[in-house]
């Protein structure tokens, strides 16, 4: 069967672009055919700095006829309906129709539509140029004389040559007929620009691929990285050094070469005195190099470049070069480092963190100087339920965001918080305040670890709930796939600090003092301040809902059961779980609701999913669900809530009813005394007890009596038992 | 004489990679104009590319503009980094198809073996805030030093570019530099000549830098700056007021109202070197020169050069 090759030749393709590109070329060709009904046996992409190909095998010569019958009107119908059908479906003459007939209907026509299936290499005439010029480039521009007219092709580099051959490996394959803004699809494509630049003739994938390699080009992404990789590692080994893996750079290094060749350099060891980290940097981002390090762990003052070209001198002029770039940009670096070792030895009192007043954090949202000041407040708060010495604290969040003024952290944002640890510590800071610089940016993300210092814990969770409360104060939340201050992160970091450090701490409260200082200084409730007040407990019951919903993207993330925290955030604790739209606004501002505390709401999880594993646990819910579908029935009859009323003792005729009864006293009263102790396992064991009294309920006693009274009392049994369970969680919600 | 003992070699003076790279383009069609006359941050600013690049006229053309970053003055201090450093600036409108081979070939011309040499295009979008510019293209990297930029103008002076015009900037310095195998630039040979007669980069530049470095940073008046600032944007509108005659008709005062347009560009860097512009004022200060630069272009666009 034959193949696609298609190959868009460019000027240099930005690398962060290339493997979206490839996935694209491959998405849209192969969608369009799919859509006009042609299948295919496989395909693939592949991107180099001046190329995106795509392979399609197993295409057919043609596409599949199609025949489609559609139904006219009756035999008789009016002139204007029979010449609309005739229209419609491309006939001519009524006769050309044919008449079936239905019992029903009578006499009606039918056109029979056929299509032949056209030639593919036809298809891909339309296709491809159609895809070139619908390509979802994330930026791209127009060039050359072209350009003057309105309209003119957009690549995201000029586009200088299109590969585009058709047909089986039996026979030269056919160049596919387009042409786009001058450029004609044709079987001719180059080498590499500098090892062979000449132009090479392709027929198939195959022999483009081996004639690629032959001119210095190696088509597959993954290739390059392999090879890189395997040749960064042999380097590192012959110096007893290993490579600093770094696969973000491998990636954009490999979109940077056609032809991978690994040359080592080194620096002057002086400049190890500089940070690591900083020299890692230093070398990343300006010179995409790696680093090495050595068998202790330590630094090397070696790096790794990947070049473009066999240089004829073996690549002595290029290491040579790029050895001499390296060296001033770490002079660069050691002199920020010093400059910024002298400003902190000299100013330990920090008159600097004045500038902050200066700098803007967010236009709503005020100065720096003023985040740093909201953090301290709310840190200095949170003290309480962390347990962390205020004054540590107090100084961590002061200094947590001086090293933004440093030189190095000015150079190299991505080294904040680490500068700020490494220079605390050089001035002598408390241990856990220079920590505390650090790790209050954490945990960055899912992976990342969760600090365990009582001070970095608290400033983290005041940093990242400034953050949170600040953004939702001005309606800046994510939506869809649009989170630019990482607000879904933040929220992650909160769960995971107090999750994983057993913090207690009840957020709504605190949602709304911090919502109500984030705001009166602002616009809303100035005027109103009844208004303002409900805008805020709107805020942060949204927020507190965000907060839910990013736990269950976790526990989902995790493998567990997410259902689970919608079942355990449904009964609200042991407070009434619509405390939010009808709780007094002294509750709402205090707090009283367990789904406020999120380690109380995963231990909640953690129990009922423990409890729903056991036999006893399935064997309730199944009760459960079986009461509350005979509840919901006979609730349609006598009105929502007609059952609510306690069970009257004097109409319990049956054993099982009496037993029922008394089992759900003993567990509604057990349940309730674990629960104030926060100690669901054995609220669970409560729960378990009912299992038996409930089954033998169900044996036993037929709920639906003749007498009115005692099938009123049964029904109120039920109910009870949909409200015991409901203490502990909403087992309606429990999915499977 | 050989290439290596030619004073004017591109491998050994200063001058001599200008005087290359200008027989170079000139061999190319381009003119060879002389430096813009008036302190600019950049090569671009020259009206021969800021202004040239609109409308649908040809325009090749290159040359060296001495350039003006204050904040980027050291006292002299720093081997990298001067207040005042040449660019070479070549403007092809329309980007012609083998662009980038001739960039490719001009580095040759001055010494880049590409046999010897890892050359590569780096993504790159450059965009200029004050001059509502943007286009896309790449750092051009020689063993993993930038010594150009090449970028192909989709927007100029807030007008499409139409044709597009591809622009080339050479930091002369920095490629000189790499060339003579120096690391500080104030080593630079100006001349190629050795002994008694050599003359270099320093000593042209250093007693200049130390000195402006004062000026930028300490000494120039913030008063008389921010007035200046005021009165170019003040006549830089009237003068396109002036010579604005209506739908259809020509625009009579372009090139001198653009003059103000730079005046106020570069009052503005003054002053933020001095440190008397806040984060918030700087965007607003920024936009206002770039409102400016858009008149300017809306306006260059009636004229004869424009296409008008």
């Amino acid at each position: 069967m034959p193949d696609l090759l298609f190959e868009l030749f460019s000027e240099e393709i930005p690398a962060r672009m290339q493997r979206q590109a490839a996935a694209d070329l491959q998405r849209l060709v192969t969608g369009a055919l799919v859509e006009a009904g042609v299948t295919y046996q496989g395909a693939r992409a592949f991107a180099t700095p001046r190329r995106l190909a795509l392979h399609v095998a197993g295409l057919p010569a043609r596409q599949p006829d199609t025949r489609e019958e559609r139904k006219g009107p009756r035999v008789g119908a009016p002139e204007a309906a029979l010449a609309g059908f005739l229209k419609s479906a491309g006939l001519t003459d009524i006769s050309e129709a044919k008449i079936e007939s239905d019992p029903k209907k009578g006499e009606f026509y039918v056109a029979v539509i056929e299509k032949p299936g056209r030639a593919t290499l036809d298809l891909l005439a339309e296709i491809l140029p159609q895809v070139i010029r619908a390509f979802p480039w994330p930026k791209s521009m127009r060039w050359g004389a072209a350009s003057a007219a309105p309209g003119s092709l957009r690549w995201v580099r000029p586009l200088r040559a299109i590969v585009a051959t058709f047909g089986p490996e039996t026979e030269d394959p056919e160049i596919v007929p387009f042409e786009i803004d001058g450029l004609v699809a044709g079987n001719v494509t180059y080498g590499h620009r500098f090892l062979k630049p000449e132009a090479i003739t392709v027929r198939r994938f195959d022999d483009y691929v081996a004639k690629l390699e032959a001119s210095k080009v190696v088509l597959d992404p993954e290739r390059r990285k392999a090879i890189i990789k395997a040749d960064a590692k042999n380097l590192a080994f012959a110096q007893g050094l290993e490579v600093v893996e770094d696969e973000g750079l491998l990636e954009e290094v490999a979109g940077l070469v056609e032809w991978p060749v690994v040359l080592m350099g080194s620096f002057e060891a002086d400049f190890l005195d500089v940070p690591g980290e900083v020299i890692r940097a230093t070398i990343r981002a300006n010179q995409k190099c790696f680093v090495l390090r050595r068998a202790d762990g330590s630094l090397a003052n070696r790096f790794l470049m990947v070049s473009n070209i066999l240089a004829r001198d073996g690549g002595k002029t290029i290491i040579a070069g790029n050895e001499r770039v390296i060296r001033a940009r770490l002079s660069d670096a050691k002199f920020f480092w010093e400059t910024d070792k002298r400003v902190w030895r000299e100013d330990k009192e920090f008159a600097r963190l004045e500038k902050f007043k200066n700098v803007t954090f967010h236009e709503k949202l005020g100065s720096q100087w003023d985040r740093i000041e909201r953090i301290r407040a709310l840190a200095k708060e949170l003290c309480n339920v962390t347990g962390a010495d205020p004054a540590k604290v107090d100084r961590a969040a002061r200094l947590c965001k001086a090293d933004l003024l440093t030189e190095v952290v000015g150079e190299f944002p991505e080294v904040q918080g680490l500068m700020g640890r490494i220079y605390a510590g050089l001035i002598g800071e408390d241990i856990s305040v220079a920590a505390a610089c650090e790790a209050h940016y954490r945990p960055a993300g899912p992976t990342d670890s969760v600090p365990t210092d009582p001070v970095s814990v608290t400033v983290a969770l005041a940093d990242k709930l400034d953050t949170l409360v600040g953004f939702w104060a001005i309606n800046e939340k994510p939506t869809g796939s649009k989170d630019p201050y990482a607000l879904r992160r933040a929220a992650l970091g909160v769960i995971r600090l107090v999750v994983e450090n057993g913090v207690r701490l009840e957020l709504r409260p605190v949602l709304f003092r911090t919502m109500r200082a984030g705001l009166d200084s602002q616009q809303a409730g100035k005027t109103d301040p009844d208004a303002g007040r409900r805008m805020r407990e709107d805020q942060a019951a949204d927020l507190l809902a965000f907060f839910h919903d990013r736990l269950k993207v976790m526990l989902r993330d995790q493998g567990a059961r997410h259902d689970l925290v919608d079942a355990v955030l449904g009964n609200g604790g042991k407070a009434k779980s619509n405390e939010v739209e009808t709780g007094s606004r002294e509750d709402f501002a205090s707090g009283n609701n367990a789904n406020d505390d999120l380690l109380l709401v995963v231990r909640r999880v953690e129990a009922l999913g423990a409890f729903l594993d056991t036999e006893d646990g399935r064997s309730l819910l199944a009760s459960f669900r079986r009461a509350a579908n005979i509840l919901r029935a006979e609730e349609k009859k006598d009105g929502e809530g007609a059952f609510e009323a306690a069970a009257d003792p004097a109409l319990l005729k049956e054993g099982a009813e009496q037993a029922l009864h008394d089992a759900l006293s003993t567990a509604g009263e057990a349940a309730s005394v674990a629960l104030d102790k926060q100690d669901y396992a054995a609220a669970m064991r409560a729960m378990a007890a009912l299992r038996g009294p409930v089954d033998r309920f169900f044996e036993a006693v037929m709920v639906n009596a003749e007498d009115p009274a005692i099938r009123r009392n049964r029904l109120a049994l039920l109910a009870a038992l949909r409200r015991v369970t409901r203490q502990v969680a909403d087992f309606s919600k429990v999915a499977g | 004489m050989s290439a290596d003992s030619d004073p004017l070699s591109p491998t050994r003076s200063f001058q001599g990679l200008i005087l290359t790279l200008q027989r170079f383009w000139a061999s190319k069609g381009c003119v060879i104009l002389q430096p813009y006359d008036m302190e600019v941050g950049a090569g671009t600013f020259h009206p021969a590319t800021t202004l040239r690049a609109l409308g649908p006229k040809r325009w090749n053309a290159a040359y060296v503009q001495p350039s003006r970053r204050p904040k980027d003055g050291r006292y002299g201090e720093n081997p990298n980094r001067f207040q005042h450093y040449y660019q070479f600036q070549v403007i092809l409108k329309p980007s012609p198809p083998n662009l980038q081979e001739l960039y490719l070939e001009s580095l040759f011309a001055i010494g880049i073996d590409p046999a010897l040499h890892d050359l590569r295009f780096v993504e790159d979008d450059w965009e200029s805030p004050t001059l509502g510019a943007w286009g896309l293209g790449w750092e051009c990297w020689c063993d993993g030093m930038e010594v150009s930029q090449f970028t192909y103008f989709q927007q100029v002076a807030g007008q499409e570019c139409a044709p597009v015009a591809g622009e080339l900037t050479y930091g002369l310095e920095r490629l000189a530099m790499y060339l003579q195998g120096v690391d500080n630039g104030f080593d630079l040979n100006f001349n190629g000549l050795e002994g008694a007669e050599k003359v270099t980069y320093g000593d042209v530049f250093r007693q200049a830098e130390e000195e402006y470095s004062r000026h930028n940073f300490e000494y120039a008046d913030t008063d008389k700056l921010f007035r200046n600032f005021a009165e170019a944007e003040k006549e830089c509108r009237a003068l396109l007021a002036a010579g604005d005659r209506g739908e259809g008709a020509r625009h009579l005062q372009v090139l001198p109202a653009y003059d103000q347009c730079i005046k106020a560009s570069h009052a503005f860097n003054l002053l933020d070197a001095r440190g008397v512009i806040s984060v918030t004022e700087r965007q607003s200060y920024i936009l206002r020169v770039r409102e400016l630069a858009k008149a300017c272009g809306a306006a260059w666009v009636q004229t004869e050069a424009g296409g008008a």
